[in-house]
C-alpha cells in the first residue's frame, strides 16, 4: 500500500479548451498528443500515480470520445482497481444547464463522487503544463506549513506573447501567497500558478458549497484571489522543467523542446516514468537512404527520407526523397515521396501525396487538421 | 461448471535452448529477445489471440522466473480473461511424487487435468520457440474439414535442407501416410513445424497408452505420431507458406533479426490486422542526434542514438554513442556502445557496457579463413572493457 492513499486526485481534462482551438476541435485539452507518444493527460495522471495516489476522477466537458478512448479503465496508469482506481466525470446537470464555466462549479457537479471519497486530501489539476512533479512532496509541504491551500508555481518568463490566461502568485519570503494576479499585463520573470493546487477534501467541500450558494464558480478568481487575506494560502514552487500549451505556437516550441536532452531528462524519469496507452507498433524501421538527425521518433514510424529536427508520433510514414524539417507529425501522418515540409504541424491521420510543399516559420507553424488529405 | 471450450492451446515453453548459450543462461529459450521489442514467446501467444483462441497453457520448465513474470496474467496479449486465459504450467508434486515433464508428449500428459477443465474438442500443441504468423483458426478449419484426428501444420522446404527436418509423406488428399525424422533420403519435402491440431479424446487416448509404454522418449514427433499412424488414425498435413523460422541457434537467432530488414522477406510487424504484442516498458520516444547515421535498421523506443548504425536490430533503452558503430548487429535492451567502440555480425544481450575502443566481431570478408568466421555473441550484463576484441563466433558471458 501506498503512503498517499488517503488522498484523491482532480484532472481538470477540458480546462483551457478554448486557448488552443485548432488542436481542441475534435479532442479535450487532456487528449492533445504531445512529444511523440503521449497525450497531455498523461503527464498529471502519472504524476499523481507516481505519487502514490491510486484514486482519480477526470472531469470533462465536451469533445470526450478521445479522452475516454484513451483512458479505458486506466490500466496503463495501474488505476483499474476495484478499491479508487480510475473515474471519468462526464458533465451532468445540476444546478447548472450541465456545461460548468470554472473549476468550483464543475467541482460541485461532480461532488457526488468526491464527497463519497475517502480521501482526507484532493490534489487537483489542469492538463495545460508538462511537468514532472512529486504530489507526495507538494502534500508534505501543505501538511509542514500547515496550509488551507498549496499552490504549486513555476518562474516563468512572461511576456506579451505568452498568450493568455496566466495567473501570476506574489508571494512573501516564506512563500505565502499575498496576491493572486489574473492574467496581468507585465513582462519579466514571474511566478506563475502551474494549475496544481492542493487542500484538504473538506476545506474544498466548503469552498465549493459556498461558491455554489453564491453563484460563483472560479477557483482562482472567486477564491483565490478574493480571499488571499483570509487565508493561508502557500506557494510550493516547482523547479523541475516545465513547458505550458497556451497556443498553437507555444505547443509547437513544447514539443521542439524535447529535443533537449536535459529537458527530456527532466520529463521522462526513469523513477517516475510517463505512462500512456499502449500502441502495440513494432519498432521503428529506417529504409536504406532514410537521414535523421536530433529527431524524435514514436516506434511504429517508417522512414525512407529525411528528416530533422522534428517530433513524430506512432506509425508516421516518411516516403522517399521526403525531406521534413521542424515539424510535429501527429499519429500515423503519412508523407508521400518527394514532399518538402518545414515547420508543419499535421494533426492525426494526415496523408500528404507525393511531391506536396509546405512551408510554415517557426513562428508561425502551418497547421493540418485531422484526417486531411493533401 | 463453465461453458466448454472448442479449441485451447498447449504452449511448450519449457526448452532450455541450449544452443543459445550465454543467452539463455538465465532465461528460457521462449523468453530470449527477439525483433526489437519481442521475445520469442509474443509471435506463438499473438497468434493465439489474433486467431480468436483465448485459453492457453504455457509450460515451463527451465529457468521459469523472466517467463513467468513476463507472461503475467497475459494482459498485454489480451489473456487475461475471466474463463479461460492464459496460465502459466510448471511441474508439480502429486501423491505418487514429482516429476519434471519428460519429454514433449509427458508434458501434456502431466497436464491433462488442466486441459480437460476446459473440456475442449480440440487441442492445438505449439512450439515456444518459432517465429511466425500463423491463423490457427485456419488449421482447425482444415483438421475438422478432413475429419482428422491429428494434423501437423508442415511448410515446403527445399530438398536440399529436407533431411534436417521431420518429413511428411502425404497422399493426394494431404492424408499422411508416413512420417520420417531427418530422413537421408526424404521422399517429401513437408517439414513438420512441431505445430499440431488434435482431437482431445484421441490424443488423450495416446498420451496414456504412451505413458503407460514408457518409452523413455515420451515425445510427440517419436512417439505419438508413429503410434496414431501405425493405428490408421487420420493424420493430415496442413501446409502453411508464410515466413516460419526457427530460432533455436545463435545463427538462426540473428537471421531471423536480419530478416526483419530485408523487404524481401514476408514477416510484417506493421500490419494492424495481425498485431504481435508484446509487454511493454514506459520508454518516451527514441532520439536520433545530430550525428546518427542509420541505414537499413529497426529500432526500439527509449535508445538515444548518435553513432552509425547499419543493417541492425536495436531493442529499447539502447544508447549508442557519437562515434561508436554498429552493423549487422542485435543489441539487445538496456545495453550502451560507447564512443569509439565497434560492433559488427554480432549478437549482444541486455544491459551490457560496450567500453570505449572495445570491439566484438568483425564482417565475413576480414576473416582469413571463413570457416574460423561466425556471429561474434556477448551474453547479459556483461562489460566489454576498452581494448577487449569478442573475436568473431566466440561466446562471451562474463566481464572482459
Amino acid at each position: 500500500m501506498g503512503v498517499n492513499n488517503n488522498v484523491l486526485g482532480l484532472i481538470f481534462a477540458s480546462m483551457h479548451d478554448s486557448t488552443v482551438v485548432e488542436l481542441t476541435k475534435q479532442r479535450t485539452m487532456g487528449s492533445i498528443l504531445f512529444g511523440g507518444r503521449y497525450r497531455l493527460i498523461d503527464f498529471p495522471l502519472s504524476n499523481m500515480v507516481n505519487s502514490g495516489i491510486t484514486e482519480v476522477g477526470v472531469i470533462t466537458k465536451s469533445n470526450y470520445g478521445s479522452l475516454l478512448d484513451h483512458l479505458g479503465t486506466g490500466r496503463e496508469w495501474d488505476l483499474a482497481r476495484k478499491q479508487g482506481g480510475l473515474n471519468l466525470l462526464p458533465p451532468f446537470s445540476q444546478n447548472t444547464d450541465g456545461v460548468y464555466r470554472g473549476r468550483l462549479e464543475a467541482l460541485n457537479n461532480v461532488w457526488s463522487y468526491v464527497g463519497k471519497s475517502k480521501c482526507e486530501y484532493v490534489v487537483l489539476s489542469d492538463c495545460d503544463f508538462i511537468a514532472n512533479v512529486d504530489f507526495a512532496d507538494v502534500i508534505k509541504f501543505h501538511k509542514e506549513n500547515d496550509a488551507d491551500v498549496t499552490v504549486v508555481y513555476g518562474k516563468y518568463r512572461y511576456n506579451e506573447e505568452s498568450g493568455s490566461g496566466v495567473d501570476v502568485l506574489q508571494m512573501d519570503e516564506t512563500d505565502q501567497i499575498r496576491s493572486v494576479l489574473i492574467d496581468p499585463q507585465i513582462a519579466g520573470e514571474c511566478d506563475i500558478c502551474m494549475d496544481m493546487y492542493v487542500m484538504r477534501k473538506d476545506f474544498l467541500a466548503k469552498i465549493v458549497k459556498e461558491a455554489a450558494a453564491r453563484s460563483q464558480y472560479s477557483l482562482i478568481r472567486d477564491f483565490m484571489q478574493a480571499r488571499c487575506k483570509e487565508f493561508n494560502f502557500m506557494g510550493y514552487e516547482y523547479k523541475g522543467y516545465f513547458s505550458r500549451i497556451d497556443s498553437v505556437k507555444s505547443y509547437y516550441e513544447a514539443n521542439l523542446a524535447l529535443l533537449n536532452k536535459e529537458n527530456r531528462d527532466a520529463l521522462f524519469k526513469t523513477n517516475a516514468p510517463i505512462y500512456t496507452k499502449i500502441g502495440d507498433n513494432g519498432p521503428v524501421k529506417y529504409g536504406l537512404d532514410s537521414k535523421v538527425a536530433n529527431s524524435l521518433i514514436a516506434d511504429g514510424c517508417i522512414i525512407e527520407g529525411t528528416v530533422e529536427n522534428s517530433i513524430l508520433f506512432r506509425g508516421v510514414k516518411i516516403g522517399k526523397g521526403a525531406v521534413v524539417k521542424n515539424c510535429i507529425l501527429m499519429q500515423a501522418t503519412e508523407v508521400g515521396a518527394e514532399c518538402q515540409l518545414t515547420s508543419v504541424i499535421a494533426d492525426k491521420n494526415v496523408v500528404l501525396e507525393e511531391g506536396r510543399v509546405l512551408t510554415g516559420s517557426d513562428s508561425y507553424p502551418v497547421y493540418i487538421g485531422k484526417n486531411a488529405n493533401l | 461448471m463453465n461453458a466448454k471450450k472448442k479449441v485451447i492451446a498447449m504452449l511448450l515453453a519449457g526448452g532450455q535452448g541450449s544452443r543459445l548459450y550465454a543467452l539463455t543462461q538465465n532465461v528460457a529459450k521462449p523468453a530470449v529477445p527477439y525483433g526489437g521489442k519481442y521475445r520469442i514467446i509474443d509471435f506463438a501467444l499473438s497468434n493465439c489471440t489474433n486467431s480468436g483462441i483465448d485459453t492457453v497453457g504455457v509450460l515451463t520448465q527451465y529457468q521459469p522466473l523472466v517467463l513467468n513474470e513476463y507472461i503475467g496474467n497475459g494482459q498485454p496479449w489480451d489473456l487475461d480473461r475471466m474463463y479461460g486465459g492464459v496460465h502459466v504450467l510448471s511441474p508439480f508434486e502429486t501423491k505418487e511424487g514429482a516429476d519434471w515433464f519428460q519429454g514433449t508428449a509427458n508434458a501434456i500428459y502431466q497436464n491433462m487435468r488442466f486441459i480437460e477443465r476446459y473440456d475442449p474438442e480440440y487441442v492445438i500443441v505449439l512450439g515456444g520457440d518459432h517465429i511466425y504468423k500463423m491463423d490457427y483458426s485456419k488449421l482447425v478449419e482444415f483438421h475438422e474439414k478432413n475429419k482428422s484426428d491429428g494434423t501437423i501444420a508442415v511448410i515446403d522446404v527445399p530438398m536440399e535442407e529436407a533431411s534436417r527436418f521431420g518429413i511428411m509423406t502425404v497422399d493426394a488428399e494431404n492424408r499422411v501416410v508416413r512420417f520420417t525424422e531427418k530422413p537421408k533420403h526424404p521422399d517429401s519435402t513437408l517439414a513438420s513445424m512441431g505445430i499440431y491440431c488434435f482431437t482431445w479424446q484421441k490424443l488423450k487416448k495416446y498420451l496414456i497408452e504412451n505413458e503407460e509404454a514408457n518409452t523413455g522418449s515420451k515425445d510427440f514427433g517419436k512417439d505419438i505420431i508413429p503410434a496414431m499412424l501405425q493405428n490408421q488414425e487420420r493424420l493430415f498435413a496442413y501446409t502453411f507458406d508464410g515466413y516460419w523460422k526457427d530460432v533455436g541457434t545463435l545463427d538462426s537467432l540473428w537471421e531471423a533479426n536480419m530478416d526483419l530488414l530485408s523487404p524481401s522477406v514476408p514477416l510484417d510487424l506493421y500490419d494492424r490486422s495481425w498485431k504481435i504484442y508484446a509487454r511493454h516498458n514506459n520508454m518516451p520516444p527514441q532520439y536520433i542526434g545530430d550525428t546518427a547515421k542509420i541505414e537499413n535498421s529497426m529500432i526500439t523506443e527509449g535508445s538515444s542514438i548518435s553513432g552509425e548504425v547499419d543493417f541492425s536490430v536495436i531493442f529499447s533503452g539502447v544508447t549508442i554513442e557519437e562515434g561508436a558503430s554498429v552493423n549487422y548487429s542485435i543489441l539487445m535492451p538496456g545495453t550502451v556502445v560507447k564512443s569509439g567502440a565497434k560492433v559488427e555480425y554480432a549478437i549482444v544481450g541486455e544491459n551490457c557496457v560496450v567500453e570505449s575502443g572495445a570491439r566484438i566481431g568483425t564482417s565475413p570478408e576480414e576473416a582469413e579463413n571463413r570457416d574460423d568466421w561466425g556471429i561474434a555473441v556477448v551474453g547479459h550484463n556483461v562489460t566489454i572493457s576498452g581494448n577487449a576484441f569478442v573475436k568473431p563466433k566466440d561466446i562471451i558471458s562474463e566481464n572482459m
